[in-house]
């Protein structure tokens, strides 16, 4: 049998035990604080053995095991290229934790389950990083989702919310039966379940067209998970009629799990047949680009915009993909990574703009885009937050968007033929698209006068409670820190492309 | 026996399961459909397993897997649907359009 390494799957252990715990203290106190509090503590705890496995090299106890551990023969594998991403769910769930806190009070919630679920979603998204067969990796991708499904309609005398839940719950379990028979093909041509066995027996059974069938059906059913084209018509639904701080863990945490799927699978599993699978990501890429940019300029309402945004930037993580179609496998690294540093960014970046929205929603009591007018004349702190992450977005330099937008360029231009240059051109002009409709929400928060009639003194009065305020200024720095050392982004997703170097060569 | 045989009911099932999602209209007969769909993903896998003659049986491990997950699945879906149904007394899913995707 295999001897367990216990410090490599200690994150996976502790966010275990901390969920089971957080269930105990549920039931045993009606303070419910007290089980965010265990959550906390426990995506505090789960965060340690993350950087004490990333660093084991230089670390005395564990220098002889290395940073890359091979667990249950190949199944499980803990290396940078995991660690990074174990290390930004534990991020986006501390986030969205910290918005839930302060909005669960504002209505009439089941508080501690909620909690349980979240980090039952974070916890999938943990070990979806490191999951490197199908097995392991279907089993994940249900654990982030089944929890998301519930907490989108835990609201639940609101109509919206149920309509949220059922639009995201039968899209997901279709996209999951899709992905299940595309792995059943795959099983059978190649006869293996494990991703680096895979990469060996794909390349013989590449001209089948069965064999395309499955790597399409397997790659479609991750494209509802990110919200690319063909399976993004819940997106904008279930994020507006989610409770909002679920929106941001389904926008951000649950999409990144989706993209680090999609990243093992296209780049461990079958990195000798991108001619495949870079041709179609390149057409869902085009076209989750260009329908969300464009769909998004008519939106009146802000999460539905973030929402549209989001389908476009799903397009812009997977305009990567689409360059290696032709690339040959010394590139492939390079196109790895910048998904990887865009990703890094995303999340960051979308998880502040989802907190200042709530906040402001939460203040002027709507979410339309006209009601925020003249939001800068009773909150000029939120309106400059809200500036920030949405220029970020828009992409403008000192804020991290840009850099995210520039390794996307710099790799799909970098691979040198015209799968790359044709997609970096849509990517360019969706670019400016996008600050279109960027700037259209900035515009009447800074420009227009207060809506006449409004509550100026309930506007005036509204507090920004500790744990989002904590929540914003995380997300601030991070965005103001990656973009002015785009260096950190550009590293990590370097330091997790050795994965894929390390197949290629 | 050929392994083409085992396919073509595990991928019938699968289709039919398709027909169904696109077709019904009430969501517990669209939730149905997919264990159809599911069920037409454990024949395949089985009768691939066999086939490949899998030393490790990942496929029929695999299966026991799929099997838990559309338990859970069910289990889930049923709660929204109910609560679905205690708001609006329909299960249809024509009906959702509250929001327009």
């Amino acid at each position: 049998m295999f001897p367990l390494d216990y410090h490599a799957l200690l994150p996976e252990i502790i966010l275990a035990t901390t969920v089971l715990v957080m269930l105990v203290v549920d039931l045993t106190t009606r303070k419910k604080h007290f089980v965010a509090l265990t959550a906390m503590v426990g995506l505090f705890a789960a965060f340690v053995p993350v950087l004490t496995l990333a660093f084991c090299d230089t670390l005395e106890f564990c220098a002889a095991a290395g940073v890359d551990r091979v667990l249950f023969g190949g199944s499980y594998v803990v290396d940078g290229y995991a660690l990074v991403f174990k290390g930004l769910f534990i991020f986006a769930a501390f986030i969205a934790l910290l918005l839930s806190i302060g909005y669960l009070e504002t209505d009439r919630f089941y508080e501690g389950e909620y909690y349980f679920l979240l980090i039952v979603s974070a916890l999938g998204a943990v070990v979806m990083a490191s999951s490197r067969d199908f097995i392991t990796m279907i089993v994940a991708l249900e654990l982030v989702s089944g929890p998301a499904f519930l907490l989108a309609g835990w609201r639940k005398g609101d109509p919206r919310s149920n309509e949220a839940a059922l639009k995201f719950f039968i899209t997901g379990v279709i996209a999951l039966a899709l992905l299940l028979f595309g792995v059943s093909l795959l099983y059978g041509l190649t006869g293996t379940m494990q991703f680096d066995q895979m990469a060996l027996a794909s390349v013989a059974v590449a001209e089948l067209p069965l064999f395309t069938l499955g790597v399409i059906f397997v790659l479609l059913g991750f494209g509802f998970k990110v919200s690319a084209v063909p399976f993004h018509f819940w997106t904008p639904d279930t994020y507006e009629g989610a409770p909002k701080p679920v929106t941001a863990w389904i926008a951000v945490g649950s999409k990144a799990a989706g993209f680090v799927g999609l990243l093992t699978v296209a780049y461990l599993a079958f990195p000798g047949v991108t001619e495949v699978w870079g041709p179609v990501m390149w057409v869902v890429a085009v076209l989750s680009m260009t329908i969300g940019n464009i769909v998004a300029i008519k939106q009146t309402n802000v999460i539905r915009l973030l929402g549209y945004s989001s389908i476009a930037q799903a397009g812009f993580m997977l305009a990567p993909f689409g360059a290696a179609a032709a690339s040959g496998a010394d590139s492939l690294g390079q196109v790895f990574s910048a998904t990887v540093t865009y990703l890094i960014i995303f999340v960051v970046m979308n998880l502040g703009a989802f907190a200042v929205v709530i906040t402001i929603g939460s203040r002027v009591g709507s979410y339309e885009l006209e009601d925020w007018a003249g939001l800068l004349r009773y909150a000029p702190g939120l309106a400059t937050v809200l500036a920030v992450f949405f220029m970020s977005l828009a992409g403008i330099p000192p804020l991290a968007g840009w850099f995210a937008k520039f390794a996307v360029f710099q790799a799909t231009i970098g691979v040198g033929n015209w799968w790359g240059y044709s997609i970096a051109i849509v990517a360019a002009l969706n670019a400016v698209i996008a600050f279109v409709y960027y700037s259209k929400v900035l515009k009447p928060a800074f420009f227009d006068p207060v809506p006449k009639g409004a509550d100026l003194e309930m506007l005036d009065a509204g507090e920004i409670p500790a744990p989002i305020g904590f929540a914003l200024g995380l997300t601030v720095f991070g965005v103001i820190v990656l973009g002015v050392f785009p260096g950190v982004a550009a590293n990590l997703g370097q330091y997790s492309a050795q994965v894929v170097a390390a197949i290629g060569g | 026996m050929t392994i083409i045989q085992f396919i073509l009911v595990g991928s019938a099932l699968f289709a039919l399961g398709i027909y169904g999602v696109i077709t019904r209209r009430n969501a517990v007969l669209v939730l149905a459909s997919v264990e159809l769909m599911l069920a037409g993903v454990n024949v395949n896998l089985v009768a691939f397993n066999v086939y490949l003659q899998d030393p490790i049986l990942s496929g029929q491990i695999f299966v026991l897997f799929i099997i838990g997950l559309a338990a859970a699945e069910v289990a889930i879906g049923i709660a929204i649907i109910l609560m679905i149904f205690r708001n609006r007394q329909s299960a249809d899913v024509a009906d959702l359009n509250l929001m327009k995707g």
